[in-house]
């Protein structure tokens, strides 16, 4: 965990409204681990004020050049562009000095890699299940479940088939692949092969969602969240979730950012995860 | 080498104190902005810092208030967290220990629901080892009983600090809201009951709405705004406290740099505390330090004592 003041390598438009942002990240390929996540500095004024919260879609490095610089360890963030933190962003350049905490909270647990894996990813929440994937095609046979409300939200998808990973999309409208929501293919697969690890990040409906069709199956579930959040490291309390067994007279908070973002669905007390507000960077 | 020699001797006094407690340098964190410490650690060195001050505590653990709790507004935010704390159980045998290794001094910052318990946490915190004074909130604008009702009336302000003080031997600078019509009358109030120093100013209550789901953008409908977007409001509170009273005091309100800390020293805070600025760069309050130190030095200043109070007409 550390904050880098460092540079942008490429920041390139990837779909309508999404973009990918390669960042100069020392260090990240030995500290991160998959469903880790960023907290990335805008600028250096106070307008916006507040850090936004990434996940990291993976890390890799740039062999060293012909000019004998040393290989450039980066990170790839994938975000959406939602708010005035956002728009800032997809403005800017390689070149572009910005700051980087992290990287930040706990991962994705692997488990019994004689199990196979599927990932549920929503929209936008599919970015952490990249690096996730690169682990786990290792040893597991790993299914992909993505869904969107059009064709304009499926994204990555092919990088995620180059890893060998088996994949399945569902829109909303229908306009790529099953017209439906993705958890109707999740209910589909684990009908007929309940002994599984599911993975999910995206929109809280669809966690929810997902939660209910796994516990039907008691099946495992590892849920990445997203939740507003202003210190990433444990200070501000602004991002907790209800813990399994909470009560006002016994609160049990868990903080996203640093006992999350990824939780074990056991760990939750999901009766009142479903008022959890869970629109990143969705203020001003 | 001589020169270097020459270098080293210009370095300016940065120490100050205040109601007993010497400070390293005019510059702590506000409570609840840097956790017990130990979330900050990876990211600055502790030990340079002029105190510590911890998140309010209170005598048992506390839930604090439903989600959203935060959302960011201009150059600032509102937030409504509640006042969620380990309670005092907790911070003594799960905090205070790495605390008491840090060489900085440590500010316990407290609160109750009732009188009776906040002189309970005075006391329990009178013997604590490590602990090298005590800040008391009066001015939580986000709990019903967070101490707002000690924090806006003089009377229950005077009456509170009174019972509190007969229960502590240690520092005590009690923690003032800007939510109230006149300032002074407060921190006359609680200069009168025994405090040794006055810190100011707590959030100021804010309010900010989703214009499309019309609903209010935090749980708790009303938050407290920080950042710096509140601090011309709070050098005006300090600058006006200063002039009521004679406890020394620390300023508060949107500090993220030297220049911001500068405003407060110069109408009289002795000290500052740097709060949303930690969320945004946890090495705020550092480069707090190094700039005033740059300052003084640039301007020909051997001691930042001399700038405490220093405004002109």
């Amino acid at each position: 965990m550390k904050n880098h003041k460092t540079i942008i390598l490429s920041n390139q438009e990837i779909a309508p409204g999404y973009y990918r942002m390669r960042i100069l990240a020392p260090e990240y390929q030995q500290l991160a681990t998959p469903g880790q996540f960023v907290m990335f500095r805008v600028q250096h004024t106070f307008l916006p004020l507040l850090r936004r919260p990434f996940g990291i879609f993976r890390v890799g490095f740039m062999p060293a050049d012909c000019d004998a610089m040393p290989e450039k360890e980066f990170i790839e963030i994938i975000y959406k562009v939602v708010g005035s933190g956002t728009e800032i962003m997809q403005e800017l350049h390689q070149g572009d000095r910005i700051e980087l905490l992290g990287p930040l909270g706990r991962g994705f647990e692997t488990g019994d890699p004689a199990e196979e894996k599927i990932l549920v990813g929503g929209g936008i929440g599919l970015v952490p299940l990249y690096m996730l994937a690169e682990k786990l095609v290792q040893t597991s046979k790993v299914r992909l479940l993505m869904g969107g409300r059009t064709r304009d939200d499926i994204i990555t998808v092919t990088e995620f088939e180059r890893l060998g990973v088996e994949t399945y999309v569902s829109t909303e409208d229908g306009s790529l692949g099953e017209q439906g929501l993705v958890t109707s293919v999740l209910e589909q697969k684990l009908a007929a092969q309940p002994k599984a690890a599911v993975f999910a990040c995206g929109p809280m409906p669809m966690i929810d969602a997902v939660q209910k069709i796994c516990a039907g199956y008691s099946t495992s579930l590892q849920v990445s969240l997203e939740a507003l959040m202003a210190c990433g490291v444990g200070a501000c309390l602004g991002c907790v979730v209800k813990g399994a067994g909470h009560s006002d007279a016994e609160p049990r908070y868990l903080c996203s950012c640093k006992q999350g973002p990824v939780f074990r669905a056991e760990q939750l007390d999901w009766s009142r995860l479903e008022q959890q507000d869970s629109v990143c960077g969705g203020c001003d | 080498m001589a020169e270097q020699t020459e270098v080293v001797s210009k370095r300016p006094q940065m120490a100050v104190e205040i109601a007993g407690i010497k400070l390293k340098n005019p510059v702590m964190p506000a409570s609840g902005t840097f956790g017990y410490g130990e979330e900050y650690a990876p990211y600055l060195d502790l030990n340079q810092l002029g105190a510590i001050v911890t998140k309010g505590l209170s005598l048992k653990p506390k839930a604090g208030n439903n989600t959203p709790r935060i959302c960011e507004t201009v150059s600032g935010m509102l937030n409504a967290i509640g006042l969620q704390n380990v309670g005092i159980d907790a911070f003594i045998a799960d905090k205070m220990p790495f605390l008491q290794q840090i060489d900085a001094p440590v500010i316990v910052n407290f609160f109750g629901n009732t009188q009776e318990e906040y002189a309970e946490v005075a006391a329990r915190l009178d013997d604590l080892p490590g602990v090298a004074g005590l800040e008391m909130n009066i001015s939580c604008p986000n709990v019903k009983q967070g101490g707002i009702v000690f924090g806006t009336e003089a009377r229950a302000a005077q009456d509170v600090v009174s019972l509190v003080r007969k229960r502590t031997d240690k520092p005590l600078i009690v923690k003032l809201s800007p939510n109230v019509t006149d300032i002074r009358v407060l921190a006359r109030a609680v200069e009168d009951a025994g405090a040794d120093a006055i810190s100011l100013i707590n959030t100021l209550t804010g309010m900010a709405v989703d214009v499309k789901t019309r609903k209010p953008r935090l749980a708790n409908t009303i938050g407290g705004l920080s950042g710096p977007a509140i601090r011309p409001v709070a050098v005006r509170l300090v600058h006006q406290v200063v002039q009521a009273v004679k406890l020394p005091v620390i300023g508060i309100g949107g500090i993220a740099r030297a220049i911001d800390a500068l405003e407060f020293l110069i109408v009289g805070a002795t000290a500052v505390q740097v709060g949303t600025a930690n969320f945004v760069d946890p090495n705020a309050m550092q480069t707090v330090i190094d700039g005033l130190e740059e300052f003084c030095q640039n301007e020909g200043i051997a001691d930042i004592n001399e700038l405490i109070g220093s405004l002109k007409q």
